[in-house]
């Protein structure tokens, strides 16, 4: 037998602290679904995905029953729709037809109304472009990311201006539902092609038919081990979050080697990700408390968290055969409740996140601002993130809701895994001129490797 | 399939006997049994071998969670993969 304290540790885990699998998210290329036909390319969308993914839902829910840990989302990412929609152009039927797809195999979400326009866009991608507020607007569970810059090619900074209207006008089409179509879309540096997270998840054009890729998740889990060390050195604190995120996952290696073999698909990774949720006992933000800061946002909470990002990455690593996706620690504000309370004591402003993301992943997450924000401003934001990105070779992303009517002091309440969001204060001095030269900023020196 | 079944709760007469019985009804066999009070809570930790059982885990689960609330404790059972997988290299 299993020493006895090892199970009582893995039920408490799970029964206490908030152990689960985020997410069995199924990659699915829609490459053979292109057709000149807008009607037709629908069709195979939508027989495609229902054909792959109609017992991903079921599956799930034996995994989770076998093994006794909850399994919170099942999604489908599928290949960037403006590449199969360029064909027909008919990429909002797409949407539609993904949609549909989605809701009749009972899935959470579905990401891939995507676009990768990092150095150029064609003019097929322009017009998806223009598309997307429309497609978040008109549906309910389809996600949709560009990516808008990478290390290796720069920032494309007309996509980076243009994204910012896209967000205002997404904003303006959800206007009343809290503007919740912003929170179904994300602008990255460096995007992954196997990331099983949403809103950025999509389904690379190098990645096998279908693909199974699983994200953990953890940090009550990591939080409570830090918790039994007391006063401990960071040395300390290290070795207990790198046992502790072995461990976690180690459960996402079962269930995604389990979920592949059951669904008869390709195993792509295991994202190591530290995920919260707004639930009290899942939040990143207390895990740096507990490391020692009175509140997430005061100074030191860029070291805390590197600590955190690295050691989670050290433990993950030699658990997992294939590790993969964004593979660090989330600082979504309105998932977590920890964020939620220091933005709303003043502890924690913008301007320490932005500072955040260039030692975790993924970037400026969940963020609500506020409405009358200019297009300008976003654009900028997505423009410095993306920077950081690209300087550090890391992936970052942005993903802000410029909530409809909404001031500083008001909040977003948008339920479930998604939360609820103070309105954030940003600066409002113009950075109009700059984005509006357009072009590209080029990719930094050390792009050149080879 | 070789499964741990964990058995928490507050301590009365009779859990061991009903958890037995129950497991019993389901053919499911009985091949250790661990049981303390940790921290003044009834712990029990059963390794068991459902191969004779008709039923299957989520059926199992169901009757063991009958007589868990029956008994007023938590007892649930999972796949020793997941204890495997978390604890040994």
């Amino acid at each position: 037998m299993i020493n006895q304290h090892d199970i009582i540790e893995t039920v408490k885990m799970i029964g206490e602290h908030h152990l689960d699998v985020r997410t069995i998210t199924m990659g699915i290329s829609l490459l053979d679904c292109v057709s000149p036909s807008k009607e037709e390319t629908a069709k195979r969308v939508y027989e495609k995905v229902v054909r792959n993914a109609n017992d991903l839902v079921a599956t799930g829910e034996k995994i989770a029953k076998m093994y006794g840990i909850p399994i919170v989302n099942k999604r489908v990412s599928v290949t960037p729709v403006s590449l199969v929609g360029s064909s027909s152009g008919g990429y909002l039927e797409i949407a539609r037809a993904l949609d549909k797809a989605a809701k009749e195999i009972g899935i959470d979400f579905i990401g891939g109304y995507s676009a990768l326009v990092q150095k150029g866009a064609t003019k097929q991608e322009n017009d998806f472009l223009d598309t997307i507020p429309e497609a978040l607007a008109t549906t309910e569970k389809v996600c949709s990311s560009v990516n808008l810059a990478s290390t290796r090619a720069g920032i494309n900074m007309d996509v980076c201006g243009k994204v910012g209207r896209l967000i205002k006008e997404t904003a303006y089409l959800t206007r009343d539902r809290e503007s919740i179509g912003c929170a179904k879309f994300v602008a990255f540096a460096n995007a992954v092609e196997d990331n099983p997270f949403m809103a950025g998840a999509f389904h690379g054009v190098g990645e096998a038919d279908k693909v199974i890729n699983v994200g953990v998740s953890g940090p009550g889990v990591v939080k409570t081990a830090l918790e039994r060390i007391g006063d401990a050195d960071l040395g300390t604190v290290c070795e207990t979050i790198k046992k502790t995120a072995f461990k976690v996952t180690r459960v996402g290696q079962l269930v995604a080697q389990k979920a592949s073999e059951m669904l008869n698909a390709n195993f792509g990774i295991v994202d190591l990700s530290l995920a919260p949720t707004p639930v009290v006992g899942d939040s990143v933000a207390h895990i740096l408390e507990e490391i020692g800061l009175e509140q997430v946002g005061a100074c030191g909470t860029t070291a805390c968290l590197a600590l955190l990002n690295d050691a989670v990455k050290k433990g993950g690593i030699m658990a997992s055969s294939h590790v993969g996706g964004l593979s660090g620690a989330f600082i979504p504000v309105s998932e977590d409740i920890g964020m939620i309370n220091a933005v709303n004591s003043g502890a924690l402003s913008l301007n320490k996140l932005e500072a955040m993301t260039a030692v975790c992943s993924v970037g400026l997450d969940m963020i609500a601002i506020p409405g009358d924000t200019s297009a300008e401003v976003i654009s900028a934001l997505i423009a410095d993130e993306a920077a950081i990105g690209v300087v550090n070779n890391k992936t970052t992303a942005v993903r802000v809701i410029p909530a409809y009517g909404k001031k500083v002091g008001d909040s977003v309440e948008f339920g479930g895994l998604l939360g609820q969001a103070p309105i954030m204060d940003i600066s409002t001095v113009s950075p109009a001129r700059f984005i509006n030269r357009g072009g590209r900023i080029a990719a930094p020196v050390h792009a050149n490797k080879n | 399939m070789r499964a741990y079944i964990t058995v928490m709760g507050k301590d009365k007469v009779g859990i061991i006997a009903a958890v037995a019985n129950t497991l019993s009804d389901c053919k499911i066999n009985i091949e250790e049994i661990n049981q303390t009070i940790l921290q003044g809570t009834f712990t029990m930790i059963m390794a068991v071998d459902t191969k004779e059982s008709s039923l299957s885990i989520e059926e199992i689960n169901t009757e063991l969670t009958k007589c868990g609330s029956a008994l007023g404790v938590e007892i649930a059972i999972r796949h020793e993969d997941i204890f495997n997988a978390m604890h040994q290299i």
